[in-house]
């Protein structure tokens, strides 16, 4: 199997959606001439032309509604976002416009269409370009939200996104886009509301997606040397959430930790641990404890974006209290 | 639905039939939001419910030059778009009734209306927030190499919005066959225009865009079909869009809930609107042409009536949504 980035493999995705589909075109800023933000459009505009790789000045609420209009007409547009941060002027179109359409029109307009970009902090970008939204669209019915946290799931994930006639939302992981990994050539899906367990132990499971699963797989290597196995649960999808799985793990290990880049409250984990207190109450053996950012805007200074972040050191020490051995 | 194109008679016999036409269609929105106003005093309906009296030429006047393939796309003010575009005065007064056999199944209510059948792409009510919708069919039609347009209708205080500069933005700038068509009935709930509004000629906001415009007199119905006509003719031909501001005034308050003038605008101020409305003003350039007495005009009024009337009664026999309608529509398989 080739081995791509997590970037690579996007674009594949996109290639081939746009091979395979004549009514799929991508549309954002940069994403033609200059090759994408992030290069995730590389090679598109030479291979597609500028009628299905279309620059947009940078009006983020503009292009969203034109993708979203362009969709109750009849087309599958993929609507790339520089970063999601910038997506918060497009967030009324999102859940007013693409959410709804097909609720109040009684079932007539379906809402075919993409909205993607990279999501969650990087490194020392500080406030206001290091955010994970994926609690505040997960909120939305009529929205389907994934997190491809490997880059085989980067292309089975946005390739399952174009061909579904809902609003999908892809978070991309920001520091993401240069990982490696196998990747299955051709038509390869990964379906929307899947959990993968991306390793498997009894003693605690660790209920992680997108970036924190690196760190979380981080974590469970130094707690293997410690004699504890975990369960590393990858949720890949937030909306719909595979509950069963998150159920079946919790049944084995009888323990949990929860772990995500974005805000405690009101977070992904909350919705989890809901899950979990709701349908597992009799198998727990301890309370559920949740790693997520610091409760602040996310500093500047490095010593404090560190402190700020999930770290595979936290997810550790939140393991061992569960597990009573602290 | 009404068409442009003209049966193979004489050119003032068709004229006439289409100025017939035009007149019933108003009379049909007068009517019809008469009776909502009425079931809407009754609790028949709830909710917002915004009337269109005193505009009716607006939505006469532009959708009588579209074809069937053509798309519209409205705000929350839009029953007589619905009605003019040929949504069944049942399936409207049913959706407003918030019945099942309404427009949108009792789902959408009075501000989203839609009927994909009929291009009638609904009611939007986030202000403003609908305009890049039309950009985003003009795209849609201009992507697929179509010579349909887009008609999109908006008030004059969603122009004061971002998203309305953005859409016409890009609009020019990929030449999206869209008529932008500004319903400037000079108030946004209670604020005047000139209060908020940096430039109140809206059609002055064209000239940012490169894009043509043109002001219109939206209480002459007349006027409205033949600005729409060259609207339509540069969309279909070239793509070029369209920012249309139409000059018109709305008879009632802002929905069902304000009151008629308040403290915004003088009693006064409305009754002197009211001279100029624009079905009495159609309904005595018949009379001066000797096309339509008295008697003609008292016919389609009760034609109408009676349309009304049934409307109310399929709404009020109608049966609500199933409880399990809650769940469908939210995702499609
Ligand atoms: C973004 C947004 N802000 C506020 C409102 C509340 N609101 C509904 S209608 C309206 C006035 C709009 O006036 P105008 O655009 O002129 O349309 P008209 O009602 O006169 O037809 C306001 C403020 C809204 N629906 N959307
Ligand atoms: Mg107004």
């Amino acid at each position: 199997m080739p081995t791509l980035t997590y970037r690579d493999a996007l674009n594949q995705a996109l290639r081939e959606e746009m091979q395979r589909d004549p009514n799929v075109f991508l549309m954002g800023e940069e994403v033609g001439v200059y090759q994408g933000a992030y290069k995730v459009s590389r090679g598109l505009l030479e291979e597609f032309g500028p009628r299905r790789v279309v620059d947009t000045p940078i009006a983020e609420l503009g292009f969203a509604g034109i993708g979203i209009g362009a969709a109750m007409a009849g087309l599958r547009p993929v609507i790339e976002f520089m970063t999601w941060n910038f997506a918060l002027l497009a967030l009324d179109q999102i859940v007013n416009s693409a959410a709804k359409m097909l609720y109040m029109s009684g079932g007539q307009i379906p809402m075919p269409i993409v909205f993607r970009g990279p999501n969650g902090a990087a490194l020392q970008l500080s406030s206001q370009h290091s955010q994970a939204w994926e609690a505040w669209l997960a909120h939305i019915p009529g929205l389907k939200v994934v997190a491809p946290a490997t880059p085989a799931d980067a292309k089975g994930l946005l390739k399952s996104a174009i061909r579904d006639n809902n609003p999908v939302i892809v978070l991309e992981g920001e520091i993401l886009y240069n990982t490696k990994g196998e990747v299955p050539e051709g038509e390869y899906m990964v379906s929307i509301g899947k959990a993968d367990l991306k390793r498997e132990g009894r003693d605690v499971t660790l209920i992680c997606h997108s970036k924190t699963v690196t760190i979380t797989l981080k974590a469970a290597d130094a707690l293997q040397e410690q004699g504890v196995a975990a369960d590393v649960l990858d949720l890949r999808s937030l909306r719909p959430l595979d509950e069963a799985a998150i159920l079946a793990s919790v049944a084995k290990t009888n323990r949990a930790v929860v772990v995500e880049e974005g805000w405690p409250r009101c977070g992904v984990g909350a919705q989890v641990v809901d899950v979990i207190q709701r349908d597992a109450f009799d198998q727990l053996d301890a309370p559920v404890l949740r790693i997520t950012q610091a409760d602040t805007p996310m500093p500047y200074n490095k010593q404090l974006e560190r402190a700020a972040k999930p770290s595979p050191e936290k997810i550790v020490a939140a393991a061992r209290r569960v597990l009573y051995l602290e | 639905m009404a068409t442009a194109t003209a049966p193979p008679q004489s050119q003032d016999q068709s004229q006439t039939e289409l100025h017939r036409q035009m007149l019933r269609q108003m009379l049909l929105i007068r009517r019809f939001e008469e009776k909502a106003a009425e079931a809407y005093a009754l609790g028949k309906i709830g909710g917002f419910c915004h009337l269109y009296i005193g505009q009716e030429a607006v939505a006469v006047g532009s959708l009588t030059v579209l074809r069937d393939d053509d798309y519209v796309i409205c705000s929350y003010r839009e029953h007589g778009q619905a009605l003019v575009r040929g949504i069944p005065a049942n399936a409207v007064m049913a959706e407003l009734f918030g019945k099942a056999t309404g427009c949108s199944r009792g789902k959408g209510g009075s501000m989203h209306l839609f009927d994909v059948d009929k291009r009638f792409m609904g009611g939007h009510a986030i202000v403003g927030g609908h305009l890049p919708l039309a950009a985003g069919i003009g795209f849609a039609i201009r992507y697929r190499g179509g010579d349909q347009i887009c008609l999109c209708y908006f008030g004059e205080a969603a122009v004061n919005i971002g998203a309305f500069h953005e859409a016409l933005n890009m609009s020019s700038v990929w030449k999206l066959p869209v008529i932008f068509l500004c319903e400037n009935n000079r108030y946004g709930m209670g604020t005047a225009f000139e209060r908020v509004a940096a430039i109140t000629d809206v059609a002055e906001h064209a000239c940012s865009y490169d894009m043509q415009a043109e002001t219109v007199n939206g209480m002459d119905v007349l006027a409205v079909y033949e600005a729409t006509q060259r609207a339509v003719q540069r969309a279909r031909k070239g793509g070029h869009p369209t920012l249309l501001e139409v000059r018109t005034y709305r008879f009632m308050g802002h929905s069902m809930s304000d009151p008629l003038h308040g403290v915004y605008r003088t009693k006064e101020e409305v009754e002197e609107q009211k001279k100029r409305d624009p079905i009495t003003q159609l309904a005595h350039k018949l009379k001066d042409d000797g096309v339509l007495g008295q008697e003609g005009l008292d016919a389609i009024d009760a034609e109408v009536h009676a349309e009304v009337d049934a409307a109310v009664r399929f709404a009020d026999e109608s049966p609500d949504p199933a409880p399990d309608e809650l769940y469908t529509h939210v995702l499609a398989d």
